[in-house]
Parts: C-alpha cells; sequence; structure tokens
C-alpha cells in the first residue's frame, strides 16, 4: 500500500482519495454498506454554527453529465455535530476526517472552527468560502482575494489544525484567491466547489431548482477543476486537493498529475455509493498500467 | 440496501401512460412494502427512484408514468436488458398499525406500493379496502390486479367516466381502522384532510441519491428534519407539516 501514500499538510493518508463534503454526510451511511477505513479520509457535510434546513425543495437537477444542487447547507449545526455526530463517525471511521466549515460571517467561520480545533478527531478543517458573505452584499467570500484572506487569516487565528481553503470556481481568476489565501497563511487549498448552473422546466417553464440556481457538479466539470488545478499548482506552495467530476482512477492520476496532493470525489458518490472506494481499489491497477511507482511522486507531474 | 444487476422480464403498456416492468434478480434487500428502488440508465446521471409494485419469487414488479426522457427510455427496454438498480430503499410502511381493516388510498401512479401492501396486509390476515383515484377510465390500471387479491376495490375518477364520480375522499369508506395513501400531493392533502384515523402517508420528492448522502430530498416534520428517501417515503400523519 506504500505506494499509495501521499501527505496532506502533514498528516499520512494511506491513500489520496477522499469523499467530497455534501456528498458523504457524516459518513455512516456509506459505512453501512463498507469499511471507510479504505478511503484518505473524507470531508463531512459542511457545517455552521447554527442548524439549518437550507433551502427549499426542490433542490436537485439533472443535467448531462452532472447535477445541480442547491441544498444551502443542510446540517445540524456545530453543537450536535461535536456531540452526536463525531461520537458516532468514531464508531466507525479510526482516522483523522476532513471537518467542512461554512459560514456567513467571518464570525461564524472563527466560532466553528475554534470549536472544532477541541476534536481530537478531526485532522484539517476544509473552510468552504463559496459562503455568501451576509454582512456584505451577499457575495461569496471567495469571490476576491481580499474576502478570501479575511476568512483565512481569522480562522488561523482560532486553530492549530492546518486549514484548507475551498475555492469557488465562480471568479474570473482563481490564481489570485489562491495565493491570496496562501499569502494569509492557508496551510492547503481545495478546489473546486461546484459551478453556478440552472435548469428550465419546458412543462412548467420555470427553473426546475425552487432557488432557481445552484451548483453544478459531475463528470462535465472535470476538466474544468483539472485546468483550474494546474493553475494553481504553477502558482502556490501549499497543497491542493483537486475537487471536480472525478469518477475513476484514472480521472484521480490525470488530478494528480496536475497538482493535487489529494483528491476530492463528489457527484459520483451520489449515483454509486461504493465509487470511491472503487476508486482506491482501481489505483494500483491503473498505476501499473501507466508506469507509476508511487502516487506521491507524480503530484505536478504535467508540468 | 444493496446494488444488484436486475435482468428485465417484460415490459408492457398498461394504459397510454403507465407502464408494468418485471426485473428478475436477488430481492433479499428489501424489508417492507413502500420501499423503492433507484435505476440507473444509460445516459442520465442520476437513477430514477421507483416504488415497489410487486415481489415474488426473485422477481420486483414496478409500474411507471412517461413523463420525461429517462422513464421515456425505460419504456424502450426490452425483455433481458440488464438494469443496474440499488434496492430496498427507504422506510416502507409500518403495518403493525393497521388495525383489522384498514383502508388503502391511491391516486395515479402513487397506486402500486399499494400492492404490495395489500398482499401483505392480506397474509397477516388483515382485511383491508382499497380506493383507486383516477382522472378518467382510459388512465385505469391495477383494478383487477387488486380485485384478484378478494378485496373490496372502490374506482373513483374525477370526470365520473367509471365509478365514483369525483376524487378519492369522494369514496372513501364509512367504517375504517387504519389508512395507507400514496399519491399526488394535493390528494395527500385532501386525505389528510378528509380521514379520521391516524395513518401513513407515501412522499415522492425530487431526489438525489436516493440513499441518505445528498440531503437533497429533505422536508421538515413535527419530529425535525427528515430525508424522503431515508426516514422516509413513507411519514406518519401526526408528523406530517405541509409547505403553505
Amino acid at each position: 500500500m506504500g505506494k499509495l501514500n501521499v501527505t496532506l499538510c502533514g498528516i499520512r493518508l494511506d491513500n489520496p482519495v477522499i469523499p467530497a463534503s455534501g456528498t458523504f454526510g457524516y459518513g455512516y451511511e456509506f459505512a453501512e454498506l463498507y469499511d471507510i477505513n479504505c478511503l484518505g479520509t473524507f470531508s463531512f457535510k459542511g457545517t455552521t454554527r447554527e442548524p439549518r434546513f437550507g433551502n427549499p425543495t426542490p433542490r436537485i437537477a439533472e443535467c448531462t453529465a452532472g447535477l445541480i444542487n442547491a441544498i444551502g447547507l443542510q446540517n445540524p449545526g456545530v453543537d450536535k455535530v461535536i456531540e452526536e455526530e463525531l461520537p458516532k463517525l468514531k464508531q466507525v471511521f479510526r482516522k483523522p476526517v476532513m471537518a467542512n466549515v461554512s459560514g456567513f460571517s467571518v464570525d461564524e467561520y472563527t466560532e466553528v472552527c475554534a470549536r472544532l480545533d477541541a476534536e481530537e478527531q478531526v485532522g484539517w478543517l476544509e473552510v468552504n468560502i463559496s459562503c455568501p458573505n451576509v454582512k456584505n452584499g451577499g457575495a461569496s467570500f471567495g469571490m476576491t482575494p481580499e474576502g478570501a484572506a479575511a476568512v483565512t487569516r481569522a480562522v488561523k487565528a482560532v486553530t492549530k489544525k492546518p486549514c484548507i481553503m475551498k475555492l469557488t470556481p465562480n471568479v474570473t481568476d482563481i490564481v489570485s484567491i489562491a495565493k491570496a489565501c496562501e499569502d494569509a497563511s492557508a496551510d492547503g487549498l481545495s478546489l473546486i466547489n461546484t459551478m453556478y448552473g440552472m435548469r428550465i422546466d419546458l412543462r412548467t417553464k420555470k427553473p426546475v431548482i425552487a432557488n432557481r440556481m445552484g451548483g453544478y457538479s459531475g463528470p462535465a466539470t472535470f476538466p474544468v477543476a483539472l485546468r483550474m488545478v494546474y493553475q494553481v499548482y504553477e502558482a502556490v506552495k501549499i497543497p491542493i486537493v483537486g475537487i471536480g467530476g472525478v469518477t475513476t482512477a484514472e480521472d484521480a492520476v490525470e488530478m494528480m498529475l496536475a497538482g493535487a496532493s489529494a483528491v476530492g470525489v463528489g457527484a459520483a458518490n451520489c449515483i454509486d455509493p461504493w465509487a470511491s472506494k472503487k476508486i482506491v481499489d482501481e489505483l494500483p491497477a491503473v498505476m501499473e498500467k501507466y508506469g507509476i511507482e508511487s502516487l506521491e511522486s507524480i503530484i505536478g507531474g504535467a508540468h | 440496501m444493496n446494488q444488484q444487476i436486475l435482468t428485465v422480464r417484460s415490459n408492457r403498456a398498461l394504459t397510454e401512460a403507465v407502464y408494468e416492468m418485471k426485473l428478475g434478480g436477488d430481492m433479499s434487500a428489501f424489508t417492507a412494502p413502500g420501499q423503492f428502488v433507484n435505476i440507473r440508465l444509460d445516459g442520465f446521471y442520476l437513477r430514477r427512484p421507483i416504488s415497489v409494485c410487486d415481489l415474488r419469487d426473485n422477481e420486483l414488479t414496478i409500474l411507471y408514468k412517461v413523463v420525461g426522457h429517462g422513464t421515456e427510455a425505460m419504456s424502450r427496454l426490452g425483455e433481458g436488458a440488464r438494469l443496474d438498480t440499488l434496492c430496498g430503499l427507504g422506510n416502507g410502511y409500518d403495518l403493525t398499525k393497521s388495525g383489522q381493516n384498514p383502508v388503502l388510498i391511491g391516486g395515479g401512479v402513487g397506486i402500486p406500493p399499494l400492492f404490495l401492501l395489500a398482499k401483505k396486509l392480506i397474509e397477516k390476515r388483515v382485511s383491508p379496502s382499497v380506493v383507486l383515484g383516477f382522472n378518467r377510465a382510459d388512465e385505469i390500471f391495477y383494478e383487477d390486479e387488486f380485485k384478484s387479491l378478494g378485496i373490496p376495490v372502490t374506482v373513483a375518477t374525477a370526470d365520473g367516466s367509471r365509478g365514483v364520480k369525483g376524487f378519492v375522499t369522494d369514496a372513501l369508506p364509512n367504517r375504517y381502522s387504519y389508512f395507507y395513501t400514496s399519491g399526488p400531493e394535493p390528494m395527500l392533502k385532501a386525505v389528510y384532510r378528509a380521514t379520521v384515523t391516524s395513518g401513513q402517508f407515501s412522499f415522492e420528492a425530487r431526489m438525489g441519491c436516493g440513499f441518505g448522502a445528498c440531503m437533497g430530498c429533505s422536508c421538515k416534520t413535527v419530529t425535525g428534519f427528515k430525508r424522503i428517501c431515508r426516514e422516509g417515503p413513507v411519514l406518519e400523519k401526526e408528523e406530517i407539516l405541509w409547505e403553505s
């Protein structure tokens, strides 16, 4: 298994496969199906300070080679996550987990990160800066270098755990956002979050999704994600979790060649609950086929 | 839940839009009537959640209405086609609360799960009656199948072209111990108002994964947020909160 090892912000992973936040719950729906300790780790459901139902339904729309979601961060809130979800998770997952944190103000991010900082099970904080800043007109923090840096600085001040900033692709220049996070001492980056999209129902002639727009994910987004990982890798020194449309072990290897130290698997989990495990299982054969000795050695190999 | 590659044994039109498909394979994942399957179709990203109509001898029967490209593609599948299917999804109906004379109230393409439910209740020596609602006489399906179970079946049509003129709520029996219902949401709301006992409702939702991971189909209930695909699709009358 040594050939599959990678390191993410100083923490060793058995393999680079990380089910992405929002597609894997808090793990135990999948733990009923297979031993989730076969994964590198996983990023749990985006967690906010308060419990949230999220957006009105319908909040899922099918697309060619993907889906749009507008869940709106349904989660039980950080207190319940710590009191109920993490103890349940501990019984089925013995590795450090990636805690995905969302917020609608800088204060909310820091409060949630500070609470999770005290949790031994949490290996990394993955800070989703695609959320709207409700105190500043509703644009995402991650849409400007200043907003991204402000959240990064604030969360770094309240935690010793590695902070991985999760970037939105809905920007003109993702490299400038990535560099702003690195300059504000982010420990890593994960990209990309979903791309804004929508569908219209021809029968009702209205948007399929109640919230009108949502985030597009799935295989169609893979080339965009790969391109962004490639560009960001050239500009920063901190490790990257490459996410976006990864469906096969080949996709994972491609993502690593572009510059990812680890690979997120998102939408694929929703159509095949065993998708992440299958990618782990298939990696050795794909490495063999393409003459790859170790995954760590190919990170950024396409540059 | 498990994943099975099921084989199409038959696929036939019951009405202009409603089809019956029989699929062969291992059915060990199912635990209760009212559960559903989630079927992957070539060329479509998301699976299609469809409720179980009948189960026997390693054979699954589903009824589906052609409403879009996915179900249209399903309607063209022939014998021998193989379908990647997640089996045994959702909670299903709780039979223990039925009492001796429950009424099963179904509307249109919501009717299928009531068929297996009726069979299972009869196996338990319970005596259900059935009320089936349709828009028009030419949309009626499964009336004979329900009658072949030897239970009272009342059909209602909105335009009066067959049976009771009106809605399922115009055709309810005078006395019943409990009810089980499945159908379009306006019908479920009418049943909620018209029924005098407790009962169970099966809901439809636009789902992402169908097994509880994506939170796409959540709803608010008296007892908190529930996922239609996981804690549902069957909810008890007392826990339902209708969205305005």
